[in-house]
């Protein structure tokens, strides 16, 4: 069990700086998700971890100890490849008790232990096949095995899901919650989706271009974003976002966007914007409302607009529709029928815009 | 008939031709062995043997002379020994050099690596036999004429450069991500090697070994400079043995060259299950 502290560190392949003097603490027993688009130097940050790169700047630390020069087996990490990298010529027995045998342990200590890790993920019944005989999902599960056998410090998974169907992953999302509440360790998870970040990590860290743009709470992310990036990754559908510039209209502050309609800016952002300023408005589909299926918030701006497409989920409808020249979507949660070239009115939430600067990216 | 039956037909018969082109010269290397002098060297040609029998390999290994034409027994166990330490030397140092250098080619990068490689199969293209006069000049001046160690020299020379290039190839095959695991699960570099990278290649290195073998064991060209005596002559080289001023022993030295091919059919099919199955991946998804 163990905290793990990233100071400073930066990763260059050639002259590409992948990861950029990014700070992080990872609390014992944590369940920290790196997050963002490939090439964010998520990767490269978990590889620096496990010691699969050199760490060219800054400092690592397991618990209190400075890894930066420890070999990979030095550092008692364990981490979970996305293609499971299974030993394939060794049984899953063999592939789960490999680490214990090359670290010498009794023969009868190898057994109790992998059983046990066996039993924590319900593939007893496979220890003695081959990985070319396993499903995707039972690979994956090996693969779990082998990295819990050892009683590793910090588990590292990178995007160890990527690789499954859509009905499995959720499965196995499911199954590896289940898992950091049974072993309770140190997790830090790689991925891409940020479905999988939402419903595992106890923080998101999300990064973009080598850079750490946001840590926080899932909930925190969604509800608080602190940039555009942020807003735009976290949420589905995406955050819709608008270009506008700020004017003076009626002795109040409102937003221009290119097509030339004016939204006023909310209230509580009255005096954090000025006149001229160039922004970015976003509102998250469950924000722009359909009145006549909806309720219409408190502090409401109002549109008219016909239907683009109506996408019917079951509990939910998504319903694109024009805002000016950009296709924004709207949700409803009403299970009522949506047609094409339906004219609707629509309330913006005011409560619920954010509010982005143009220049900087960074929430108003 | 319709298209495709004509076109089967045309196959078969194809592929028919094709299989006599190639297996021709190598039944009448056999059935010669077994033949008559008479027989072999009759005017119209004796296609259908007449009798056959085995005082050739009689002679050989056992020295007798009946019909051997009277000359003395040629010391086929002795060139026998010296085809067997050679190649089985030079094929394990080949191995073994290549396998480490395909290794580093395939998992390491440095500096004009590509250009390495190219230089390496290079070597590859220059026709053995041009090398022959330069390598005699050079061994007989450090006296490596005549011994195991100039001849296993030349076939390590011969080989390797295959031998990375096949190994190469196969170590690619396997995830990077092998090692990589093996190296948080406790290994050393070299054990993740020893542990799991080697034994995922082991195809790739017995079908360089196979390689390796045949072409020490079937080289004459370049041996038959090198090797002067019974202290180093091999197999292939003793076939000329078989040659006088005016007169070739074609049935011994049939037979001899029979003796030669069964070693490499036997080894050939006790490896070559590796040579087919290539490998078997589970590891990794797919």
């Amino acid at each position: 069990m163990a905290k793990v502290i990233l100071q400073g560190v930066s990763k260059f392949y050639g002259k590409v700086q992948a990861v950029k003097k990014i700070d992080l603490e990872i609390i014992d027993k944590e369940f920290l998700v790196l997050v963002g688009p490939s090439g964010c130097g998520k990767s490269s940050s978990l590889r620096m971890i496990a010691g699969l790169e050199e760490i060219d700047e800054g400092v690592i630390k397991i618990g209190d100890k400075e890894i930066n020069n420890l070999e990979p087996r030095e550092r008692n990490v364990s981490m979970v490849f996305q293609n499971y990298a299974l030993y394939p010529h060794m049984t899953v027995e063999e592939n789960l008790g490999f680490s214990l045998k090359i670290a010498g342990l009794a023969k009868k200590e190898i057994e109790e232990r992998v059983h046990e890790a066996a039993g924590i993920l319900d593939i007893t019944e496979f220890l003695q096949r081959k990985p070319s005989q396993l499903s995707g999902g039972q690979r994956q599960r090996v693969a779990m095995g082998r990295a819990i056998v050892r009683r590793p410090d910090v588990f590292l998974f990178d995007e160890p899901l990527s690789n499954l169907d859509a009905k499995l992953r959720n499965q196995m999302r499911t199954e590896i919650k289940r898992l950091h509440q049974k072993v309770s360790t140190t997790i830090v998870y790689v991925t891409h989706d940020q479905v999988e970040a939402m419903t595992l990590a106890d923080r998101i860290v999300i990064m973009k271009d080598g850079i750490i743009e946001q840590i926080g709470t899932p909930l925190d992310l969604f509800e608080r974003p602190a940039t555009k990036f942020v807003a735009t990754f976290i949420g589905s559908p995406s955050m819709n976002m608008i270009k506008a510039s700020i004017i003076k209209n009626n002795d109040q502050l409102s937003m221009k966007t290119n097509d030339g309609i004016i939204v006023p800016v909310p209230k509580d952002k009255q005096n954090s914007v000025s006149e001229g300023q160039n922004i970015s408005f976003g509102f998250r589909a469950e924000d722009i409302v359909p009145l006549k299926f909806g309720q219409k918030p408190s502090s409401a701006w109002e549109m008219q607009s016909s239907v683009n497409l109506a996408e019917p989920l079951g509990t939910e409808t998504l319903i694109f529709t024009n805002f000016g020249e950009i296709e924004i979507v709207s949700r409803m949660f009403t299970p009522e029928q949506v047609k094409s070239n339906d004219l609707l009115d629509f309330a913006l939430n005011l409560d619920r815009t954010y509010l982005f600067d143009e220049n900087s990216g960074l929430a108003i | 008939m319709n298209k495709k039956q004509i076109n089967n037909i045309l196959i078969w018969f194809s592929a028919i031709v094709l299989i006599i082109l190639i297996m021709t010269p190598g039944l009448w290397v056999v059935l010669t062995a077994f033949r008559p002098q008479v027989d072999v060297m009759a005017k119209p040609a004796v296609w259908i043997p007449r009798n056959l029998n085995l005082i050739q390999f009689e002679t050989m290994l056992f020295g007798g002379s009946e019909g051997s034409m009277g000359r003395s027994p040629i010391p086929v166990l002795s060139y026998l020994r010296n085809s067997l330490i050679i190649s089985f030397t030079s094929t394990f140092i080949a191995v073994l050099v290549g396998t480490i250098g395909g290794y580093g080619f395939a998992r390491h990068n440095f500096k004009h690596k590509n250009k390495y490689f190219l230089l390496i199969m290079l070597t590859r293209t220059i026709p053995g036999i041009s090398l022959s006069l330069p390598i005699f000049i050079i061994f007989s001046k450090i006296g490596l004429i005549d011994t195991h160690i100039g001849i296993i020299l030349v076939f390590v020379a011969l080989n390797i450069p295959f031998t990375i290039w096949l190994t190469d190839g196969f170590f690619r095959q396997i995830p990077r991500a092998m090692s990589e695991v093996a190296m948080t699960d406790g290994c050393t570099k070299l054990q993740a090697f020893w542990h799991i990278e080697l034994p995922l290649s082991r195809s790739g290195i017995a079908s360089a070994g196979i390689f390796a073998f045949l072409i020490s064991w079937n080289e004459y060209a370049l041996v038959s400079n090198l090797a002067r005596s019974t202290d180093s002559k091999t197999l292939t080289v003793g076939l000329m043995d078989f040659t006088a001023q005016f007169t070739i022993n074609w049935p011994g030295m049939c037979a001899l060259a029979v003796f030669i091919i069964i070693p490499a059919l036997i080894l050939t099919f006790m490896v070559q299950k590796h040579l087919v199955t290539g490998l078997t991946f589970g590891g990794v998804k797919g």
